[in-house]
């Protein structure tokens, strides 16, 4: 942890893309490979986040814009509203996105809002994590994952998606790949940062779970204690 | 004044309404009113109460809709908080990091949006909130609405819903290796469930993966086989009653935060136990 508590002292830590935002990059490449078009990395985060992009280029995406930001914390709300604002102005220059994926929930903060929000700002439909996604001509076909089974939604482009790990099986980056991301554009915004409404104060490590484990023994000697435990929950 | 609770019928929302009755008398949306699921129409018809605060619980469901709330409304939205208290601003504890880390946070708004962790609160026994009465959908808010249902694909136990769940990380060592924990799974009626490490490797698929990117399970009891316990696989077990871990790493941090441990080799172990009960049931 930093000094103040703000935030995780990253200085000796190396930074990757979440799982669920990986799959979205993946399915981005995916479907313009069997569709054509062009596709666009968008992050905010601080300088060194050029890196991840480059990873996303190096997967087959045509280019990346960086939202960069300064060390303060950024909520889910002011974060949508920046990206949103982004996409409106490539928008303006370059053309309607048909699909714009976002993970489903961030690792870290864990907001789950910011997909949304960006849906609602562009006034655009958006369904929520997705283990699955077909193009069907001027609609999209998604997969929601629930507790039995899933739920299916059909909704006219353009759309947002928000996605989770399992949409599909990430590739890696071929050297090749990670040679032509070198040269692939990268368009920096420096976006002006409002006082977020959830305003963090400090972080804290949880107070341990309670759980204080009994061991039941040694290897498979330990056997009948473990079916007596299972009997006592009920289930032997 | 209206504090809004978005009811999905279960425990977790008694545990949701728990902390919004601080804010005041409570109403209650059921997450069914309209059916198929239709979340931009549970929003609008959220908004239209006029709430001065709104309560959900933190599940996929309940963050979903309170996202589209806080959207709709444009305020401000804290997920996954733990304890909330009352005033100006609003101060909330609530989970990051699959809940590795606690955030102390200010929610600057004299209508806060808050969904609850999972079972993280103790509920009370006050009593139950009045539904509201909601008017039919517009159009333009059923765009976004489930049209089907896929039922699950391999008929067995739902990881979800299982009261056991027989689990397996890197040490069960290969595809193969499940064969034992299948087995006594079999034996307990249990889901088998596995780490992410195990998914990446391609041994199962990923709708098994429990934590933080896979499924949240509660179950009676979870026994983790092979599993060293990163946070994010921890980040799934929060809601599983009694956690019996066997690894031949007595410092494996699910050793430490579990109520039981077996220290050994679980291609020994796991095939010991489903004998033990093949034993006592003849």
């Amino acid at each position: 942890m930093t000094d103040d508590a703000s935030a995780i002292n990253t200085q000796h830590l190396g930074f990757t893309i979440s799982p669920h935002e990986e799959c979205g990059v993946e399915e981005a490449v995916r479907l313009i490979e069997a569709n054509r078009g062009e596709s666009v990395v968008l992050t905010l985060g601080p300088a060194e986040a050029v890196e991840q992009l480059r990873d996303c280029m190096a997967l087959g995406i045509d280019r990346a814009i960086h939202l960069r930001t300064f060390g303060r914390d950024w909520d889910g709300e002011t974060s949508a509203s920046a990206l949103a604002e982004a996409i409106r102005d490539d928008e303006a220059v370059d053309g309607r996105f048909d699909l714009i994926f976002f993970g489903n929930e961030s690792a870290d903060s864990g907001g789950f809002q910011v997909g949304i929000r960006v849906a609602y700002a562009l006034g655009r439909p958006c369904v929520t994590g997705l283990k699955k996604v077909t193009l069907e001509g001027a609609s999209v076909r998604c997969e929601q994952e629930v507790e039995a089974g899933r739920d299916v939604y059909v909704v006219p482009l353009p759309a947002v998606l928000t996605v989770r790990e399992g949409l599909n099986l990430p590739r890696y980056p071929s050297v090749p790949g990670r040679m032509r991301a070198r040269s692939k554009p990268v368009h920096v915004l420096n976006p002006q940062r409002p006082e977020p409404r959830l305003e963090l104060v400090r972080l804290a490590v949880p107070a341990g779970q309670g759980r204080r484990a009994e061991s039941l023994g040694n290897g498979a000697d330990a056997a009948p204690a473990i079916v007596n435990m299972l009997h006592q929950a009920g289930l032997v | 004044m209206t504090v809004l609770l978005l009811d999905d019928r279960t425990e977790l929302s008694r545990q949701a309404l728990t902390l919004a009755r601080q804010f005041g008398p409570t109403q209650s949306i059921p997450i069914d009113a309209f059916q198929p699921f239709a979340p931009d129409a549970l929003a609008t018809a959220i908004a239209q109460q006029d709430p001065t605060a709104v309560f959900a619980v933190g599940t996929e469901r309940g963050n979903e809709v309170m996202a589209r709330v806080a959207a709709r409304m444009r305020l401000p939205f804290a997920a996954n908080c733990i304890e909330v208290t009352p005033g100006d601003p609003v101060t909330v504890t609530r989970l990051r990091w699959g809940g590795s880390l606690l955030e102390e946070a200010r929610l600057h708004t004299s209508r806060p949006l808050i969904s609850v962790a999972p079972h993280a609160v103790r509920p009370d026994d006050g009593p139950p909130p009045e539904e509201v009465t909601v008017d039919r959908p517009d159009d333009r808010d059923l765009v976004v609405r489930v049209t089907e249902h896929i039922q699950p694909s391999n008929g067995g136990v739902s990881l979800a819903e299982a009261k056991v769940i027989v689990s397996g990380g890197r040490g069960v060592g290969s595809k193969e290796g499940f064969a034992i924990l299948e087995e006594l799974a079999g034996l307990l009626g249990a889901a088998v469930g596995c780490s992410r490490a195990v998914t990446s490797a391609g041994w199962r698929p990923h709708s098994d993966q429990v934590g933080q990117t896979g499924t949240k399970v509660s179950p009676e009891v979870y026994i983790a086989c092979g599993i060293s316990g990163a946070t994010q696989h921890m980040a799934g077990l929060k809601g599983a009653k009694r956690i019996l871990a066997i690894n031949s790493d007595p410092q494996a941090p699910l050793m430490m935060n579990a109520d039981y441990t077996v220290t050994g080799d679980l291609k020994e172990i796991v095939p010991a136990i489903s004998a033990e009960i093949r034993k006592r049931r003849n």
